[in-house]
């Protein structure tokens, strides 16, 4: 059910982020003002946007969940949320590595950029707590939805704030305005965005695949071996049946 | 225009990020992995639970029905 296409996935996945890199380093040339360190530019830019549109497509399934009932969206809100922090880590630690390299400091309070995108993934933390403060598998999954609507809404809300104020240091290269990559640049930077979305698709599916073959797995035990054989299910912050 | 890195000096960071982002990863490939690893371990006992019921006799598995007189 959610493994279908897996495999060409991975493959894709693996070819594309292997290529991205190769063309980073070897074909990409250097910026002319931050030289070498701005190779992180494209890891940390496409995890950024992956990580972000990760929170909104949560919020997409948990209006499916809502509108439908149909727990699988929950699942796939779920999983997606959870690939997204992970990636959100990724981005805070490298951005981190970034700053240092070019400000000197590993972090600065007073960019918005940095500090609103720290706010998105600390209110996206508390979704699996909440999800694990709540027994009740039914009340679990629609007070999840509900917080994941308003955060993903709150995404592109927190992005246009941040657009429309001052930046202080942090670069905005990607604007209509702005940016001007050279082709080899623009080349690079597209090659491992595609591979970013490629590679979290495929973990998604990998999560999603994995989930829904413990709880298939669940049911047959109880069906086949009873509900003392199976034993009573602990208390999770993940969806337990779809 | 100098860049404000030298290689030598930018080089350690591009490599930690890179780094950072590889271990982030294959630390999530490994917890799946072992999720993985549990759930081929439960279809194992899963399975030999059933081989144990087919090769058990029919007349213990079914009930004599009660004849109605």
């Amino acid at each position: 059910m959610f493994g279908r296409g897996l495999r060409s996935l991975s493959i894709a996945s693996l070819v594309l982020v292997t290529s991205a890199f190769a063309l980073v380093f070897f074909y990409a040339p250097n910026e002319a003002d931050q030289g070498f360190v701005q190779k992180i530019f494209y890891l940390h830019v496409p995890l950024a946007i992956v990580a972000l549109s990760g929170f909104v497509a949560g919020g997409v399934y948990a209006v499916r969940y809502l509108q439908t009932g149909d727990r699988a969206h929950d699942l796939r809100s779920y999983v997606a949320i959870h690939l997204s922090l992970i990636f959100g880590i990724g981005v805070l630690a490298t951005g981190s590595i970034w700053a240092k390299a070019s400000w000197g400091a590993w972090w600065v309070w007073d960019e918005p950029t940095l500090v609103s995108f720290l706010i998105v993934f600390l209110l996206f933390a508390c979704y699996q707590p909440l999800r694990f403060s709540i027994d009740d598998p039914e009340r679990q999954a629609r007070y999840a939805a509900v917080f994941a609507i308003i955060g993903g809404a709150f995404v592109p809300l927190n992005f246009l704030a941040v657009r429309l104020a001052e930046s202080l240091i942090h670069p905005r290269v990607l604007s209509t305005t702005g940016g001007a990559m050279p082709g080899e640049m623009r080349l690079t930077f597209l090659i491992s965005f595609v591979a970013m979305v490629c590679l979290f698709v495929t973990l998604w599916k990998y999560e999603l695949a994995s989930k829904h073959a413990s709880m298939r797995l669940r049911a047959l035990k109880r069906s086949l071996a009873g509900d003392e054989a199976a034993g009573p299910l602990a208390r999770t912050a993940a969806p337990t049946q779809i | 225009m100098t860049p404000a890195l030298p290689l030598d000096d930018a080089g350690p960071y591009v490599a930690g990020a890179y780094l950072v982002f590889l271990a982030l990863i294959l630390l999530y490939v490994a917890i799946m992995a072992t999720k993985l690893a549990r759930i081929e371990r439960e279809l194992v006992e899963l399975s030999e639970l059933a081989e144990r019921r087919r090769e058990a006799p029919a007349e213990e598995q079914e009930e004599p029905e009660a004849v109605p007189r």
